[in-house]
């Protein structure tokens, strides 16, 4: 077989972070090639420097064997590769065949007008060359997201790729869906279109791949056959490094009493019947991959979300959470994922940052902020968080990531919350920073907070954790102890459920 | 490998959908005219429809204009003082200028063309947003209409043709029974040409697809700053026929008539059904929303209702249709 595409030396850097350090991948005409590794390991990345997305530092691209420089998406699609990206991206107002022959529309009348009948007649022969039973001129928006996903392939396709890059195909489709999905794949295949297959799900690639390509840290781990290489093996290849950090304390917590109590709890694919306890002083991880619901579960509690079925008890009593107004009420408070969002105000200084969620505590005679409380209060947890900002009155977009953080967590400390969900609190923060988190972390936990730390660094989660909640596709798939290893982390996460998970586009 | 009985169904929901709308608006255009004319004998009149008609097709015009832009996901706040400065040119080509007719409209259009064509500019290379590139441009051409008129009307008084434009009835000439003045045959030409657009041409489609999901259609490999420029150009170039429109109505060119149009032409075009945050939209329902204003105004009117309640009966009509869009939209 000859390569159809060989990447060696790839280099790529984003403002502060190392995306891919000599990163090499290659792909034979007619095979499935699987690319594997954790969240952030690069595979994304890699993929799009092959479809002209990013432009790589350094290092060579071979199609066919010759050299090319990949500069755009058009050169890429030129060249015979499609990619189909994991957010779908089609305009859902317009039909399936319009998306799929977007700027390429058959013309009449000198090329003036459209040709809608033999545009979805042609839509209708790659239907058909597909197997695919799907009406041309059905608007997207009226199709589930697994057939939203088939018009992406076929997208793709019909630009006669001969090398497609598939990111986490199957990330919203049920067993049926998989199962026509994988009968394309093996079309594909048989007429020697090579498939690069980004995937967290081992028993997918066990069913579909016939090589593994492992990266970690954006650097190349190394390639093995699919079909005779054991789970176990390629976990350990994407899980790797050795643990040096420092493990996590476990106190004994068996004299404290159960804050949080979640039972049975339901909204959509990704929160599927979750139920746990949090102690006083207790820190839960939650670990799984990207997706697997860590993010909903935590928005459903807060309200932000309204949930199907289930119930939340603060202290054993059950508490009706509507809103975040609620959660915030029952002493729950939330540091989302993106601070500069959902966390921060950036635009306004630290002191009302920190006041924002306490804001009736402030209110003096005839409604008048009380400024001066709100300076005590900025300026005693600045001391207390050891927050890096000239005075209480910096704006916060001028602050580093980390103290941006303290910030926010200041924020729900002034208004006296029981339980803190954060959720990735170390993104975007440098190593320095984020050790100085963790110890914050640890001493709001000694002082009886119940904390929860959504993250999906597993170093992070080790040392962090006091047990550790693994999820899945929108399951709890299991609670483990402290000390448990990344071996055991990851078999969890990546253990597949027997529901079908299909989810529709509103 | 797919379950067949599920497509029909998709395509079902997703029509009745956008027809619901259309419907209702439509629906309540009926009732207002019956209301009406159960209120009072003298509003279905032929001449008074004629009045309706005429009063519509200037802000129709305008509406048709807004329509494109909010449906490729911009808006124009500058749709009235471009119709306005537009007028002020034709004005200064025919009257102060003694050009013939023939050249004065096409270059008033044309200057319509341009204004849209800086717009488009704007917002698709220096990427200033619609709102704020369109609202700056409405100030533009209403500073600029004062300057080039001298802040005085211009009156087509020697060329007593340039009247007939709007006003003169070709229909009528064939039909004596039925005297429909141009204006509002140019209304319906230009609607059913820009229906013809958006449904069949390449413009058309990128209209649609630019606001359905701009993203999506960089990816795809189409040039969406040229498209969007376009779409202004068009715009533009309607508001320019508007500026016709209004002068040969009124006689005259007046430099500030403009100002509060684009809000009337965007109350019809979310009136009719048409999302504000782009991708979905027609024709025929701006006209409808068009008319329901005109119907509003007229019928408010006969019952001898202030104008001052005229204003506040279109505003909390423009507050139901959207509202009635927003639970459509929930139920979808």
């Amino acid at each position: 077989m000859t390569d159809l595409v060989r990447m060696t030396s790839i280099d790529k850097s984003f403002p502060g972070v190392r995306a891919l350090v000599n990163a090499q991948f290659d792909l034979r005409a007619g095979e499935v090639h699987a690319l594997m590794g954790e969240n952030g390991a690069g595979k994304s990345t890699l993929m799009k420097v092959l479809a002209g997305i990013y432009k790589a530092d350094a290092g060579d691209i071979l199609i066919d064997g010759q050299s090319l420089d990949i500069g755009s998406p058009a050169k890429a699609r030129d060249a015979g590769i499609g990619i189909i990206h994991q957010e779908l991206n089609l305009m859902p107002h317009l039909t399936a065949a319009q998306n799929i022959l977007i700027g390429r529309e058959p013309r009449t009348a000198f090329g003036l007008l459209l040709d809608e009948p033999a545009l979805n007649a042609r839509v209708a022969e790659l239907f058909n060359a597909m197997h695919l039973n799907l009406d041309p001129a059905t608007p997207v928006e009226g199709l589930t997201i697994a057939k939203q996903q088939m018009v992406e392939i076929v997208k793709a396709l019909s630009y006669r790729s001969r090398i497609l890059i598939m990111d986490e195909p199957t990330a919203a489709l049920n067993d049926a869906e998989v199962g026509d999905l994988f009968e394309i794949i093996r079309r594909l295949k048989s007429e020697g279109v090579g498939i690069v297959y980004i995937s967290h799900k081992m028993d997918e690639i066990k069913r579909v791949a016939d090589r593994v390509t492992v990266m970690r840290d954006g650097a190349f781990v190394g390639t093995v056959d699919a079909k005779e290489t054991p789970i176990s093996k390629i976990i350990s290849m994407m899980v790797g490094r050795e643990l040096t950090n420092e493990a996590s304390v476990v106190p004994d917590l068996s004299a404290n009493p159960i804050v949080l109590e979640v039972d049975g709890l339901n909204c959509g694919a990704l929160v599927r019947n979750i139920s746990f306890t949090l102690k006083q002083g207790e820190i839960l991880g939650f670990a799984g991959l990207m997706g697997a619901g860590r993010t909903e579960v935590a928005r459903v509690i807060f309200g932000a979300d309204p949930k199907e079925s289930g119930e939340i008890r603060i202290r054993g009593r059950t508490v009706p959470i509507n809103s975040p107004q609620d959660a915030v009420a029952a002493g729950i408070g939330y540091l989302s994922e993106d601070r500069k969002q959902f966390g921060l105000i950036v635009g306004m200084d630290v002191r009302n940052n920190i006041a924002m969620a306490s804001i009736p505590k402030f209110i003096g005679p005839l409604g008048m902020l009380d400024e001066s409380g709100m300076r005590d209060a900025a300026r005693d947890h600045i001391a207390r968080l050891a927050i890096k900002t000239p005075s209480e009155r910096q704006e916060t977009r001028l602050l580093s990531g980390g103290n941006q953080q303290k910030v926010v967590i200041a924020k729900w400390l002034l208004r006296d919350c029981d339980v803190l969900i954060f959720d990735e609190p170390t993104r975007g923060i440098d190593v320095g920073a984020k050790s100085d988190i963790y110890r914050l972390l640890n001493e709001l936990a000694a002082q009886g907070k119940a904390i929860i730390v959504i993250s999906s660094e597993l170093p992070e989660i080790l040392r962090l954790s006091h047990r550790i909640a693994v999820m899945c596709e929108g399951r709890l798939t299991g609670i483990l102890p402290a000390r448990s290893s990344q071996e055991q982390i990851m078999q969890l996460a990546t253990r597949l459920g027997d529901e079908p998970t299909t989810r529709v586009m509103q | 490998m797919t379950a067949v009985s599920e497509i029909p169904e998709q395509r079902f929901r997703a029509r009745v959908s956008g027809w619901q709308h259309r419907l209702l608006a439509f629906s309540g255009l009926i009732a207002l005219i019956v209301v009406f004319s159960l209120a009072s004998p003298n509003f279905l009149q032929t001449q008074n429809v004629i009045t309706i008609l005429q009063a519509t097709s200037v802000n129709g015009v305008l509406a048709i204009a807004a329509t494109l832009v909010i449906i490729s996901g911009g808006i124009d706040l500058s749709v009235g003082t471009l119709m306005s400065f537009c007028a002020v040119i034709a004005g200064v080509l025919i009257t102060n200028w003694g050009l013939p007719i023939g050249i004065g409209v096409p270059g008033a259009i044309l200057a319509g063309v341009a204004g849209g064509l800086v717009s488009g500019l704007l917002i698709a290379r220096l990427r200033i947003p619609p709102f704020i590139a369109t609202l700056g441009m409405m100030l533009v051409y209403k500073g600029l209409a004062l300057a080039i008129s001298g802040a005085k009307p211009i009156y087509f008084t020697e060329t007593p043709f340039f009247i007939k434009i709007a006003t003169g009835s070709v229909i009528g000439a064939i039909i004596p029974s039925l005297p429909i003045p141009n204006g509002v045959l140019i209304l319906f030409l230009v609607a059913m040409a820009i229906a013809f657009v958006l449904a069949r041409t390449v413009l058309g489609r990128f209209i649609f697809a630019l606001g359905s999901n701009q993203e999506a259609l960089r990816l795809s490999g189409v040039n969406i700053e040229r498209w969007k420029i376009s779409v202004y150009a068009l715009a533009g170039g309607i508001c320019g026929i508007a500026g016709i429109l209004i002068a040969s109505r009124i006689n005259s060119a007046q430099p500030s008539i403009g100002q509060g149009y684009e809000l009337d032409a965007i109350a019809a075009v979310v009136i009719g059904g048409t999302s504000l945050n782009g991708g979905r939209g027609t024709m025929l329902g701006t006209m409808i929303g068009a008319l329901i204003i005109s119907v509003v105004a007229n019928g408010l009117r006969i019952l001898s209702v202030s104008q001052e309640w005229q204003i506040v009966v279109t505003g909390l009509i423009i507050i139901l249709a959207v509202y009635i869009d927003i639970l459509r939209r929930r139920e979808a």
